[in-house]
């Protein structure tokens, strides 16, 4: 698909021809420098935004307006603060014109789910602000989407807490089994997370690498220093530091595992890790 | 309840202050009080006009004026506010003739609106309409423009309709400006009452000041009837302000 935006009356081109494929059930992380078109593209998969060219559907079935099907996230909570935290939640069931009781129900559920089970009937300026995005997660998850959209949100939360989340979400990916697709800047967080991670080029966007992560799951915070997680995430740097020569980015990556096979790794060379 | 007595000391404080500065201008100035009486005079003549019930009836018919124009202008400037928020053609075509209207005295307009609708209840709810209805309008386009574009893009990525917008995500966004162009506007109410009872009218609180002034001359019961019309604004605007912390206090 393509997508642009006339400004100031110049056709700008964000998307060029950008085209992929999330297998069902997968996480999928897309990486970019910033700036780059990575909101401008999950806008065009939440049907926020129509593409110029090109179109977006689910199982075969064309997404071109907001669709159930389909939860997002944004990098910010975006809750309602003059509604209750359970509220918030049950919000897209109200708006959808699900009886009172069912909502509770669920929305009881989802909090639960996110493990903020005791804090139904908190304001969100009672939250702390990864409370908050648990809770807009939560929102998300409300209408029983089949892919589950995040656009960065855990980039205002410090190192540990996003390591927590990050753990969190992969949990709760077992617990409901719906397709992830996650914008991001960080690197480990994409690689951690993710089947497969697609980068993307500076503006106009185009796909310049899918990076498949081959470390089993499920995954624990120790992947993270593992020679597979090493490898993955120097492929996915040199790809992102935007060399169009494939044999630079072998090289590149092989001076990132060098590091690591002087802590005792095998010399042999393996960037997508298939063999392990 | 000492924490309380202490937040009204201030409060008493200044009070004291304000009628003690009354009474010493009486005093020195050596006034007479059909031209300034002392505030111990109007509070005898308060009392006795509220127990032989001169004031009741007309302190009434005043506040069911100013709370009928009060409900119909800001139900209007509701309704025009959100329109002139949402439509920028509705802004540039009404914008003109609203602004010239408010420019307009509503103490020039007065008189021509009792001649249209006579000198019953119409005229004044009208009146007491028309100058609540700019501040109100006003502080809805405000607020209702003011609201928060990632919340409705929340909105939109939820497919709420037209209506669900306006009243979960602008309606509550706007509300703590929408309150407050009430609270002007409310005080105002009370102006357009008084100021329509002058006109002509045969009872209310601004016919009464007219009477005590003029045939009765009865300066101690102007200044009464002053009192209570500035009572029932005061009443007024605590209403809103309670109505204002029970629908915002607890989220802000």
């Amino acid at each position: 698909m393509s997508q642009g935006f006339v400004i100031d009356g110049r056709h700008l081109p964000v998307l060029d021809s950008v085209s992929f494929s999330v297998p069902s059930g997968e996480i999928v992380s897309i990486v970019g420098p910033n700036g780059s078109g990575k909101s401008t593209l999950l806008r065009v998969v939440a049907g926020l935004l129509r593409p110029d060219s090109g179109s977006v559907d689910i199982d075969g079935q064309l997404i071109d307006e907001a669709d159930p099907r389909v939860g997002l996230v944004f990098q910010e909570p975006r809750l309602l603060p003059w509604r209750r935290a359970l509220d918030n939640v049950s919000f897209p069931l109200e708006l959808a014109g699900v009886n009172s009781r069912l909502r509770r129900q669920r929305g009881e559920q989802l909090l639960e789910l996110v493990g903020l089970g005791a804090f139904g009937g908190a304001y969100p300026h009672q939250l702390s602000g990864g409370m908050r995005q648990r809770v807009a997660i939560a929102r998300a998850l409300a209408r029983d989407p089949s892919v589950l959209l995040l656009d960065e949100p855990f980039s205002a939360l410090d190192a540990l807490t996003r390591e927590r989340f990050n753990l969190e979400l992969l949990k709760l990916w077992q617990q409901t089994g719906t397709t992830i697709v996650l914008v991001t800047h960080s690197i480990p967080e994409a690689v951690f997370l993710s089947d497969r991670v697609i980068v993307l080029s500076p503006r106009p966007a185009r796909v310049v690498a899918e990076v498949p992560i081959s470390l089993p799951r499920p995954r624990s915070i120790s992947a993270l220093d593992g020679a597979t997680f090493s490898r993955a995430a120097a492929a996915v740097r040199a790809h992102l530091a935007g060399s169009g020569d494939d044999d630079e980015i072998m090289a590149a990556a092989a001076a990132d595992t060098d590091m690591l096979a002087q802590a005792g790794a095998p010399a042999w060379f393996d960037p997508f890790g298939r063999q392990d | 309840m000492t924490g309380r007595i202490r937040q009204a000391l201030p409060v008493l404080a200044v009070a004291a202050v304000f009628f003690g500065a009354w009474k010493l201008v009486v005093v020195v100035g050596d006034y007479p009080p059909f031209i300034l009486p002392a505030p111990e005079v109007v509070g005898q003549r308060l009392l006795r006009a509220v127990v032989d019930g001169t004031l009741a009836p007309h302190a009434a018919a005043t506040l069911s004026e100013v709370i009928l124009g009060f409900v119909v202008g800001a139900t209007g400037a509701l309704l025009v506010g959100y329109l002139l928020a949402r439509s920028a053609l509705a802004e540039r075509l009404l914008s003109p003739y609203l602004v010239a209207a408010q420019a307009t005295p509503i103490l020039a307009l007065a008189p021509l609106i009792a001649l249209w609708l006579g000198t019953g209840l119409l005229s004044k709810v009208v009146i007491c309409a028309l100058i609540v209805f700019f501040p109100v309008a006003v502080a809805t386009m405000v607020g209702i423009r003011s609201a928060d574009g990632r919340l409705l893009e929340l909105g939109r990525s939820l497919r709420a309709s037209r209506w669900q917008v306006f009243r979960h995500l602008e309606l509550p966004q706007a509300l703590p400006a929408i309150l407050g162009g009430m609270r002007v506007g409310v005080t105002l109410a009370v102006i357009g009452a008084i100021v329509a009872e002058w006109v002509g009218a045969e009872r209310g609180l601004g016919h009464r000041i007219t009477l005590a002034r003029g045939s009765l001359f009865d300066i101690p019961l102007m200044f009464a009837t002053l009192v209570t019309i500035a009572l029932i604004g005061l009443a007024l605007y605590v209403t809103v302000v309670l109505v204002e912390r029970r629908l915002i206090g607890p989220w802000r």
